[in-house]
């Protein structure tokens, strides 16, 4: 694999995340993180989506009119959602129900259309194929970090499974119920993101 | 009535979409440095909620629901799986001729909204708020009255944190912290503050 394409894969992981250099797809990083496994399914769904719809939008970059590019690309990412949707609902139905409307509102996630818009609409499909798969990696890694933290924090397990035995079942850790909250995902991004502006000072906000 | 209420009153304060469920995030935080814009962007908000979730509330009903089609010979046919698809079609819709009408006849509004309009296509709140209104099998009219308390939740919530975060400029903290990180901490300290409503009635 060239270096140009390594880049396109890693350098939105860290260097260049959608959500903490660029502020997009927020919404949905921070509904889906109470739990590893919702936060899990949720990215491998972004990530499944900003690539094929990367793809398809190169593919066919050069015969959609500039006038309706908005419209046409949300019909491709509406059409790859549905699938994603049924797919679930077939296969993990309780982790679909678990999942609500945040599936569908991968429809409006901006590192979507950002990465469509961006991307795709002036570079050949495999480089947007594989910028897509990157930047659902990056998005990726932002949410399981954020769920990792929530959920062993806030109710003592990985992925479900008991890591820290409970003082409710007869164990030694107290959990914390601050963090099962909506409003410690905002806490621990903010803090994500001070971590990383302060490894790459280049991405710090001037007045 | 009071049921009405009832319901604006929980999507303004209760399920405040942006600080109880993060949907809009993205326009949340990036429009809401001065108290003016965040104004202008929750009223385009508001109206095209106000539109939209009534409107898509009609299609569901009457075109899209098991059984809805009878009348066209097919009772079996069951469309909610195009919902998505249709939803957003509506909302893309509704933006661009509200862009227009808004452009003939108000020409002051359509300079102050103009530019947050076709932003608001790919909004999640929009979108959101019609996706819980399916959920919750809302009927017409209860859907109004949720469009109207979704959209009014927004307002308030984008104005507030804009309020704050003039006021922030005077305050000196980390780089790293500057701008971006902060907002967060305020947006998560809004949504604990907003979360002691819960349990409010009419």
């Amino acid at each position: 694999m060239s270096e140009s394409k390594r880049e396109l894969i890693f350098s939105p992981i860290l260097n260049r995340n959608p959500i903490a250099l660029l502020v997009l797809g927020i919404c949905s990083a921070l509904a889906v993180t109470g739990q590893l496994a919702t936060a899990f399914v949720m990215s491998i769904c972004v990530m499944a989506v900003t690539a094929c719809s990367s793809l398809i939008i190169s593919l066919v970059r050069n015969r959609i009119p500039s006038s309706v590019r908005i419209g046409a690309q949300i019909m491709i990412i509406a059409t790859l959602v549905i699938l994603i949707d049924q797919i679930l609902k077939a296969y993990f139905f309780s982790l679909s129900k678990q999942l609500s409307i945040y599936v569908g509102l991968i429809i409006t996630n901006c590192i979507i259309m950002g990465r469509a818009e961006g991307f795709a609409m002036s570079n050949p499909p495999l480089a947007s194929f594989l910028d897509g798969i990157g930047n659902g990696l990056g998005y990726g890694f932002i949410l399981m970090t954020t769920a990792f933290i929530r959920e062993l924090l806030g109710s003592g397990s990985l992925f479900g499974y008991q890591i820290l035995p409970l003082t409710v079942n007869g164990g030694w850790y107290e959990r914390n119920g601050l963090l099962l909250l909506p409003a410690s995902a905002f806490f621990i991004i903010a803090l994500l993101i001070w971590l990383l502006r302060s490894m790459y000072p280049e991405q710090q906000e001037k007045d | 009535m009071g049921h009405y209420l009832n319901i604006i009153v929980k999507a303004v304060f209760i399920e405040n979409l942006p600080l109880s469920f993060f949907l809009g995030m993205c326009t949340f935080l990036a429009i809401s440095k001065k108290v003016k814009t965040a104004m202008g962007l929750g009223l385009a908000v508001l109206i095209i909620m106000i539109v939209t979730v009534p409107l898509n509330n009609l299609i569901l009903t009457n075109l899209l629901q098991p059984g809805a089609l009878a009348w066209a010979g097919y009772p079996r046919l069951d469309l909610t799986f195009l919902g998505l698809l249709i939803y957003i079609g509506v909302i893309a819709a509704v933006v661009q001729i509200l862009e227009m009408i808004l452009d003939r006849f108000a020409p002051a509004l359509y300079n102050t909204l103009g530019i947050y309009l076709p932003l608001l296509t790919v909004n999640c709140a929009i979108l959101g708020a019609a996706l819980f209104m399916v959920e919750r099998h809302y009927t017409f009219l209860e859907s109004t009255a949720y469009g109207f308390g979704a959209g009014g939740g927004f307002f308030l919530a984008v104005v507030t944190l804009a309020g704050i975060r003039e006021k922030l400029e005077y305050a000196d903290p980390p780089a790293g912290l500057r701008g971006l990180g902060l907002s967060f901490i305020i947006a998560g300290l809004m949504a604990m503050a907003f979360m002691g409503l819960s349990g409010l009635e009419v």
